[in-house]
């Protein structure tokens, strides 16, 4: 069997220098993704969610400087000079982002930019390059494949320019993909036709490291849920238990949120009240705290830490106890 | 039944399009074709479409900042038109709209609580200080922003708080209908809901009706009785919320109730996924026939030759489909492993 797992994150920080100081992004976090998983990291916006992937793989904005380890395939990313980063950064990890539009090259043909990146590498020939270029449009059921070789970005709509995008990231057979709110952007239609085309690619064996906000698309792709909060992991679990029974009350909010076609009649969402903290605030105490139903006078003196319980692990003083339904966490009051 | 607010007839909105060649006529290109649409006082409607589909172009219109090709739009049964200043001024006054990006739509250099009161004093005229703080205070706080916010700058807020400051200035001059276009998708679903759930309370506090548009159908769900579904510039459905959800009439909106993604991943890994067939050029319709053919399974040379209109199928329930009887039975996606006749994207 292959020795561990595939990409490995040790106690990763990230912090950005500004003007009004040092703000951290991400507190310590540590998350293994194995070869054909796929993981999804859960957080909204500014939970850190994306600077752990950025940092993790040293494509951090100006300013910001990631600590720890990170290991892929058994190599160390971070502590050496970068070889091992280049080597291994759009070879054998691939990205795909949010805005499609902003991902492609508006003045090259979509074949031209899928054949390039493996020319650039010098991975194959022209041909050969060609024949993989069609295959990855065909990976990702973008119709009509060999037409769409000779057109640029800006003649597709804006699901099949992520389907270029992702395209793209296939073209070197990648080990892990990481996606950042690869659906964000687009209609709940196309939405649904771009995780088809990530499952697909789970299918055949690539692991995926999904980055989003949104539940929905998780239950519909992931394997393993990692959910963060304020620049740490608060909750890791199963997709399936994590979505029967939450155990950290911030995963119970994020999952009544969700607007649901079925189930209950109840028309109004639960939501979560308040706002997240902003990136810097380092109280003492859990970050959720405030924000929180549950929240004891423990909880703002202590910070919880991460701890184990089988294949799930929660950083909670008070944890929903497994028979307790969502609802239980009581969004507002 | 007494006379609606705003009342659409046989709207019609284009655009001129590219020409395909240099000799050849200057196309022109329906964004909004023969809309019905009718807001009572009071009343939720849901408009729900695709990027494209014309929505943003409809609500456009129906704030006057587009002129209609062809058709009627009444305001308190008065035609507004775009060079009637008196119906356009009371118009302004009593219809406000809140749109996608809620960053983009506040001045980056007004404080928050400059802007609402921009608002308030556009709408409502000039204010004694006090009584305009006081108003633009409560107004904040009413959106569930503190009070003490309105000395900060927009790039000091988050996106949810922007939107909420966005709402505020829409509804401080007590508008009549609320237009929200695609006002939360851009939001964390968490600030989504909260931004939902305000819109309801706001709505049930002062009996406002609300035109709200967007791509996802649960969050329509969530606020809206009466539900129209748009495609490439019509109307292919229009019923009450219920029956939307339980007996969709139209295979369009089915593929659309079958996109959204079910939070339950044990629903979900069982669920047959069919996703909608995409299409070239999704923004021109077929020349002849229904516009939803190419995409549709159930289609045939019928469909492909005749366009179907807007008919009554029970009560309250419309849909443009030649062939709503013979659809078969919906199955909502969480029990489901009935699914409308869509055709699966080709795989080649």
């Amino acid at each position: 069997m292959e020795p561990g797992p595939l990409f490995q994150i040790h106690d990763l920080a990230v912090d950005f220098a500004t003007p009004h100081g040092i703000v951290p992004a991400v507190h310590g976090v540590s998350l293994e993704v194995a070869r054909g998983e796929c993981l999804a990291v859960v957080g909204e916006s500014g939970s850190g969610k994306s600077q752990l992937f950025l940092g993790s793989l040293g494509l951090l904005a100006a300013g910001g400087v990631a600590r720890g380890s990170v290991r892929f395939d058994g190599r160390e990313l971070l502590a050496d000079d970068g070889e091992a980063r280049r080597e291994v950064l759009g070879t054998r990890v691939s990205f795909v982002f949010q805005d499609p539009m902003n991902a492609l090259t508006p003045h090259l043909t979509v074949g031209r930019q899928l054949v390039e990146v493996v020319l650039e590498r010098g991975l194959m020939g022209r041909d050969a390059a060609r024949a993989r270029s069609l295959e990855a449009l065909r990976a990702v059921r973008m119709p009509a494949p060999e037409s769409r070789m000779g057109q640029y970005p800006h003649e597709l709509s804006g699901g099949q320019r992520q389907r270029v995008a992702i395209a793209m990231a296939l073209m070197t057979d990648p080990d892990l993909l990481v996606a950042d709110e690869p659906t964000t952007a687009l209609d709940v239609t196309i939405q649904a036709q771009v995780i088809e085309v990530l499952r697909d690619a789970r299918d055949r064996g690539l692991a995926v490291a999904l980055v989003t906000h949104d539940l929905g698309v998780v239950a519909e792709i992931a394997d393993r849920v990692a959910v963060m909060y304020a620049g740490r992991i608060v909750e890791t679990a199963p997709v399936r238990e994590l979505f029967a029974s939450p155990a950290h009350p911030y995963s119970a909010g994020l999952l009544a949120s969700v607007p649901r076609l079925d189930a209950s009649r109840e028309l109004r969402l639960q939501g979560i009240e308040g706002q997240p903290p902003r990136a810097g605030a380092n109280d003492a105490g859990c970050a959720f705290a405030p924000r929180c139903p549950r929240t004891q006078p423990r909880c703002r003196q202590e910070r919880p830490s991460l701890r184990l319980a089988g294949n799930r692990s929660t950083a909670c003083h008070v944890p929903l106890a497994g028979h307790e339904a969502p609802a239980g966490a009581r969004g507002a009051p | 039944m007494s006379a609606p607010l705003l009342s659409v007839r046989g709207l019609r909105v284009g655009f001129a399009a590219r020409r395909t060649g240099l000799a050849s006529p200057r196309q022109w290109h329906a964004a909004v074709d023969s809309v019905d649409l009718d807001v009572a006082d009071g009343q939720a409607v849901g408009l729900v479409g695709e990027s494209g589909c014309g929505k943003s172009t409809l609500a456009r219109a129906i704030l006057a900042l587009e002129t209609p090709a062809a058709g009627r739009i009444e305001w308190r049964g008065k035609p507004v038109r775009r060079d009637d200043a008196a119906v356009l001024r009371g118009l302004r006054r009593e219809v406000q709209v809140v749109f996608q990006d809620p960053v983009g739509s506040l001045d980056p250099r007004m404080t928050v609580g400059e802007s609402v009161t921009e608002a308030l004093e556009a709408l409502a005229g000039r204010q004694a200080r006090d009584a305009a703080a006081a108003r633009v205070s409560a107004t904040l706080e009413e959106v569930g922003l503190d009070a003490s916010l309105a000395i900060r700058y927009p790039h000091e807020l988050s996106g949810g708080q922007c939107q909420r400051v966005a709402i505020a200035r829409a509804i401080v001059a007590r508008p009549k209908l609320l237009i929200c276009d695609e006002a939360v998708s851009a939001l964390d679903v968490s600030v989504q809901a909260q931004i939902v759930n305000l819109l309801a309370e706001l709505r049930a506090r002062h009996g406002m009706a609300l035109l709200f548009i967007s791509h996802n159908l649960a969050v329509v769900r969530h606020l809206c009785e009466e539900i129209l579904v748009m495609y490439l510039g019509r109307i292919v459905e229009r019923a009450p919320r219920e029956v939307v959800f339980t007996t969709p009439r139209h295979p369009y909106t089915r593929a659309l109730l079958a996109s959204v993604p079910i939070p339950d991943p044990t629903g979900a890994a069982a669920r047959p996924r069919e996703p909608l067939r995409t299409v070239t050029d999704t923004a021109l319709p077929p020349p002849t026939g229904c516009a939803f053919a190419p995409r549709c399974a159930a289609a045939d040379d019928f469909c492909r030759g005749s366009s179907p209109s807007l008919v009554e199928v029970g009560a309250g329930e419309f849909t443009a489909c030649h062939h709503w009887r013979t659809l078969g039975p919906w199955a909502s996606p969480r029990s489901g492993r009935e699914h409308g006749p869509l055709r699966k994207t080709p795989r080649e």
